[in-house]
């Protein structure tokens, strides 16, 4: 359902050129016209089609839709991490089309943050290092005491050493979202972060992002099949065979 | 935050990768290899250089020192202040020929005192300043370095002049006014043992006596020595400045290439030495390639997070590369010292055999040690290493995104090319270098092919049908051998490839250093016979066969002088080198017969036939063809007394110096040379005991020449034993890389194994299934890869044996036998030992552990 207030934002942001003079807009991630065609075989499959979207700063936005429904590939999009095969991303006042996969790399560095259903942690790494990652790819000093800031923050100040193989799952989507948060992102974007966790440890990651979010006032775009999940993001958005449905 | 970090921000956190990976197990492998290959090439590089330098050396102590100088006339006592002066040693020797008597009184009233015309050479108590002189205590005893010269009043006489004056150690001899105790039978003199034909029997005697014997008077035909030996820079600053004093008649000797048994066995040694080197390079080569593509595969994903957060391409491979790099000059430098360790060893077990102290090691192998490991580490590290960059972010949410294809051959052609360059330069031998190189790659294409098309035939669909109608087990095997056709090819390959090594270096080596000592057996020659006239061969061979020696070849030989190359009149001026000058114009020894003899092989051309083929032939010996600048096809005209014959080199022919048999450089056949004066030559063994029988034959033909090479055969034999020992040294190097080579493509797969293997557990597979339908994929994977390496193994130790080492190879039964069983027992150990891990962990702990 696209609220009065979005397709107000919509037009605007149509009025205005598109250019980097625009970054003091409130919007920090605008969808236009996205569609994606993938080749199977000898036909084409359509994955998603026609999807608009825009997410202001501070929002909680929720992605719906059965299995299949093609939520994961318009993540991917949003992210910069897949092209769309029609349609405009603009992520942080940046159109990502127009830039290269090492640009967007960087636009995603500087201002996105991931959670995954797999956890995606490097198994070589102990949990303190998989969260000072992205600080040292970048460069940061203080590396290390933000990371140990941050897994205090997520309740894992004990577990600072331990490999990814040692820990819950539970522990590991922690210590996933301590390294999603420590760069301080504009956008948080989890793809189903409860869908590989028990009932309980699910739901202590889910007040976590909840929390986290507003202390820092992160934009939040979430992934998800659990209804109740998506009823307590401000707004859900559903996917139905590759389209939103209202 | 700041997204272009410089270069030390890079270096920092490749250094923390890199820490973190090698506590994680991934690099071990890999640095393990570098260091097998920088070591191997550094030892050998270091230990050839050193030898080399040693050799040149060595030549001096055929001269007993560094530098030499002979005058006619007694030497300028100024001469020997400047040596001394410049903290070089310094020796003097006088020769001259002298009639030498048996001071014992006749045994028989109308025997006449025994005389014999002999070589004296007065060495002063420093002499020889390089080198050894070796006696013995009675004929026939065993022979020992001496620690100095004669002692006053005493002299030293060879084996000959024992016989011919029957004279033993203890009697007296009588040396113009003076008389001698004869202390001890001379076995060898450095100076000697390259040329020890045409020369009268040695006595040696102490300077200071010569005066006693009042045999050197003005006028006297005398050669004077000055030896002096020392460090290199003082000795050229002696030479330089010596040189332009030199009066008339005296001269600076040098010796270009000296004892040419010790020489062939060195060279093989070398020879052995760089191949073996060669070998562990190129298969660690191989074990970083394969380590490298492990490491790739095992950081796919963590590489697709890195992404995700934001690492630029460039960025990702600088950090890799970094990281690469500090781990490679590590383990460079640490193979390096290795191998200088390595050296050492190998340099005191030689130490003897060289006599003089290595020079010192200098820095040139420890460069190259680590050129060859950074060529290693770019060559066959970065194409595997760069498919990383190229990983998509995506990835983290689509596992299948972005596997990276099975790097092509081609993207190794560049390591490989600077890799054979750099072998090339290590081997200093071209075609060497390249017959490694381009033959390995061969061999792994071979391999691989060979592999595929079998497993391919092996799992096709009838014969599977028709084998695996009886136990699911196989069945399933066998269809996963069809569905990993391709990486199982590429694993039998490179198991292949390891155990070829491995076995070339257990069995192959083994058969080879047995065929090397044979090249100098126990039972090689020990005397020479010279001067045999035409009309005596019979009475000579019936001497043989009356005291049980074995009657040896008798070769006969002319003596002629070259005169003409292609129609051009020889000038020794015209000829580059010492050795060169000195051959042409030195009178050949030229020798003929109908066949080639037995230790000598034909390297080019044809060797003549009884009946086809003219007269005017000439077969020459390899290295002196090079010398002197003779090829195929050029006439030499030599003159044989007053006639002269012209005739054209038809045949090269590559002779074992080692063997201590009768060798010659020019042969004719016999139509050629047959009517020319003669005389004959034979080598042959004198059993131990028999020395008696030399007295004999000196008594029964007077003009005939004995001379005891003993000591120059059990010194070649002891020379081959010592290099045999130290060369087996560096294969322990080469091993190590071969195992590796297993070891790495054992792991190859483990990871996809393991993962199917948790797989078909989760829907259901029971162990004995999983572990059963595993074994039989490495059970075939065995039998070819260890049938594959058999047969590498096989056909490289001849070609080795045949063109490396002209060396004759019986083929191995225990290598055929132990050859495929090798592969079976190692594959099945791998299935054993891989099924435990995959068993002993829940399948849920394994599928976690995925991802
Ligand atoms: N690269 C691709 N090639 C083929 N099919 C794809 C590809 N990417 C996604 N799909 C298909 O598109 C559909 C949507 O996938 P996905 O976005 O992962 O769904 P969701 O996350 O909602 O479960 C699925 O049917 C999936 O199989
Ligand atoms: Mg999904």
């Amino acid at each position: 359902m696209l609220g009065a207030a979005d397709a107000a934002l919509v037009a605007a942001s149509r009025n205005m050129d598109a250019s980097q003079t625009m970054i003091e807009t409130k919007t920090v991630l605008e969808a236009r016209g996205i569609g994606k065609t993938v080749k199977s075989g000898d036909r084409d499959l359509v994955i998603l089609r026609d999807i608009d979207l825009a997410v202001t700063q501070g929002e909680a936005v929720a992605v719906v839709g059965a299995s299949g429904s093609g939520k994961s590939t318009l993540l991917a999009i949003l992210a910069g991490l897949d092209q769309p095969s029609t349609g405009t991303v603009h992520l942080d006042g940046a159109e990502l089309g127009a830039l290269d996969e090492d640009a967007r790399a960087a636009l995603r560095g500087r201002a996105v943050g991931f959670v995954f259903q797999s956890f995606q942690l490097l198994p070589a790494l102990t949990a303190l290092e998989n969260v000072m990652l992205p600080l040292e790819i970048a460069a940061v000093s203080g590396a290390e005491a933000a990371a140990r800031a941050v897994l205090e923050r997520v309740g894992l100040g004990e577990r600072l050493q331990h490999y990814p193989k040692h820990l819950s799952g539970g522990e590991q989507q922690r210590v996933a979202l301590a390294r999603a948060f420590v760069v301080q992102p504009k956008l948080l974007l989890a793809d189903e972060p409860t869908g590989s966790l028990d009932a309980e440890s699910g739901a202590g990651v889910i007040k976590l992002i909840f929390d986290m979010n507003r202390e820092a006032g992160t934009t939040l775009v979430m992934v998800t099949h659990d209804e109740t999940l998506a009823q307590r993001c401000a707004r859900v958005v559903r996917l139905a065979a590759g389209r939103i449905v209202v | 935050m700041d997204r272009n970090p410089g270069i030390l921000a890079t270096l920092k956190l490749a250094g923390r990768m890199l820490a973190r990976d090698w506590r994680a197990g991934e690099l071990r492998v890999l640095a393990a290899a570098l260091v097998v290959a920088v070591a191997s090439v550094t030892s050998v590089a270091f230990f050839a250089d050193r030898v080399s330098q040693a050799l040149v050396r060595d030549a001096h102590q055929l001269l007993g020192a560094d530098l030499v100088m002979v005058s006619d006339h007694s030497w300028d006592p100024a001469m020997r202040a400047a040596i001394a002066e410049r903290g070089l040693r310094e020796a003097e020797a006088w020769n001259f020929i002298s009639m030498v008597r048996s001071s014992a009184a006749p045994q028989t009233k109308d025997e006449a005192p025994r005389s014999q015309l002999a070589g004296v050479k007065a060495v002063s108590a420093a002499y020889p300043l390089r080198g050894r002189l070796r006696t013995a205590p009675a004929l026939g005893a065993p022979d020992a370095p001496a620690a100095e010269g004669p002692a006053r009043g005493t002299v030293w006489i060879e084996e000959r002049l024992v016989s011919a004056l029957g004279a033993p150690v203890g009697t007296r001899l009588r040396l113009g006014r003076g008389e001698f105790t004869v202390a001890a039978v001379l076995t060898l003199e450095p100076e000697r043992s390259a040329n020890f034909f045409n020369i009268a029997p040695r006595l040696m005697m102490h300077l200071d006596d010569v005066a006693a014997t009042g045999l050197v008077q003005p006028g006297s035909r005398v050669r004077y020595y000055l030896y002096a030996a020392g460090g290199r820079d003082a000795l050229a600053g002696f030479e330089a400045w010596a040189a332009k004093r030199l009066a008339r008649g005296q001269r600076i000797d040098t010796l270009e290439n000296g004892r040419p048994n010790v020489r062939a066995s060195l060279d093989r040694a070398q020879r052995f030495l760089g191949l073996t080197a060669l070998l562990a390079a190129v298969l660690a080569g191989v074990a970083v390639a394969l380590g490298t593509r492990r490491f790739v595969e095992r950081h796919l994903d963590g590489v697709a997070v890195m992404r995700c957060l934001g690492t630029p391409q460039g960025r990702l491979l600088a950090l890799f590369a970094a990281e690469f790099s500090i781990l490679g000059l590590a383990a460079c430098a640490l193979g390096s010292a290795l191998g200088f360790a390595a050296q050492g060893v190998i340099a005191g077990t030689l130490a003897d055999l060289l006599r003089a102290e290595l020079p010192p090691p200098t820095l040139l192998p420890a460069l190259r040690g680590f050129l060859v490991g950074l060529v290693l580490l770019l060559g066959f590290a970065l194409p595997p290493l760069v498919q990383l960059k190229n990983v998509p972010a995506l990835r983290v949410m689509r596992r299948e995104a972005g596997t990276p294809k099975a790097s092509a051959a081609a993207t190794y052609a560049i390591g490989l090319g600077l890799l054979a360059g750099l072998l090339v330069w290590q081997a200093g031998d071209v075609q060497l270098g390249l017959t490694i190189v381009g033959g390995f790659a061969g061999a792994v294409v071979l391999y691989a092919l060979v592999a595929w098309a079998a497993l391919a035939l092996l799992s096709s669909g009838s014969v599977a049908r028709r084998i695996g109608a009886r136990s699911p087990a196989l069945r399933y095997g066998l269809a996963n051998l069809r569905r990993h056709a391709r990486s199982n090819a590429i694993q039998v390959a490179s198991l292949a490839l390891g155990l070829t090594a491995v076995l070339l270096l257990s069995f192959t080596r083994n058969d080879l250093v047995d065929a090397w000592r044979r090249a100098a057996p126990p039972d090689a020659p020990n005397r020479f016979v010279l001067g045999i006239q035409r009309d005596q061969l019979a009475a000579v061979k019936a001497f043989f066969s009356e005291r049980d020696i074995t009657v040896p070849d008798l070769y006969p030989m002319v003596r002629g002088r070259l005169t003409a190359v292609n129609g051009a009149a020889v000038k020794s001026e015209a000829y580059e080198g010492e050795r060169a000058k000195r051959l042409v114009e030195r009178a050949f020894n030229l020798s003929y017969a109908d066949t080639l003899p037995s230790h000598n092989r034909l390297a080019a051309g044809r060797w003549w036939t009884r009946d086809t083929g003219d007269a005017q032939e000439l077969s020459v010996e390899e290295g002196i063809a090079k010398t002197l600048g003779w090829k195929l096809g050029d006439t030499l005209t030599f003159t044989v007394g007053s006639d002269a014959f012209t005739a054209r080199v038809t045949s090269l022919r590559r002779l074992r110096w080692d063997s201590m048999k009768v060798n010659f450089f020019v042969m004719a056949p016999p139509r050629l040379l047959e009517d020319y004066a003669a005389s004959f030559i034979t080598a042959f063994r004198l059993p131990d005991g028999h020395e008696q029988a030399m007295n004999a034959l000196a008594a029964r033909f007077p003009n005939l020449t004995v001379v005891d090479v003993g000591a120059a055969v059990r010194q070649a034999q002891a020379v081959i034993d010592q290099l045999i020992t130290a060369v087996q040294f560096v294969f322990l190097f080469a091993l190590g890389a071969g195992v590796l080579v297993l070891y790495s493509a054992l792991v190859a797969t483990e990871d996809e194994r393991r993962r199917e293997a948790a797989l078909m557990r989760v829907v259901g597979a029971s162990r004995r299934h999983v572990t059963g339908s595993q074994r039989v994929e490495f059970l075939a994977m065995g039998v070819l890869a260890g049938a594959l390496a058999t047969t590498g193994a096989a056909v490289l130790g001849q070609l080795l044996a045949r063109r490396v080492f002209e060396l004759d190879l019986p083929p191995s039964v225990m290598l055929i036998v132990v050859g495929p069983l090798a592969g079976v027992l190692l594959l099945s150990l791998n299935a054993w030992l891989s099924s435990r891990k995959v068993l002993r962990a829940s399948p849920a702990l394994a599928l976690r552990e995925e991802t």
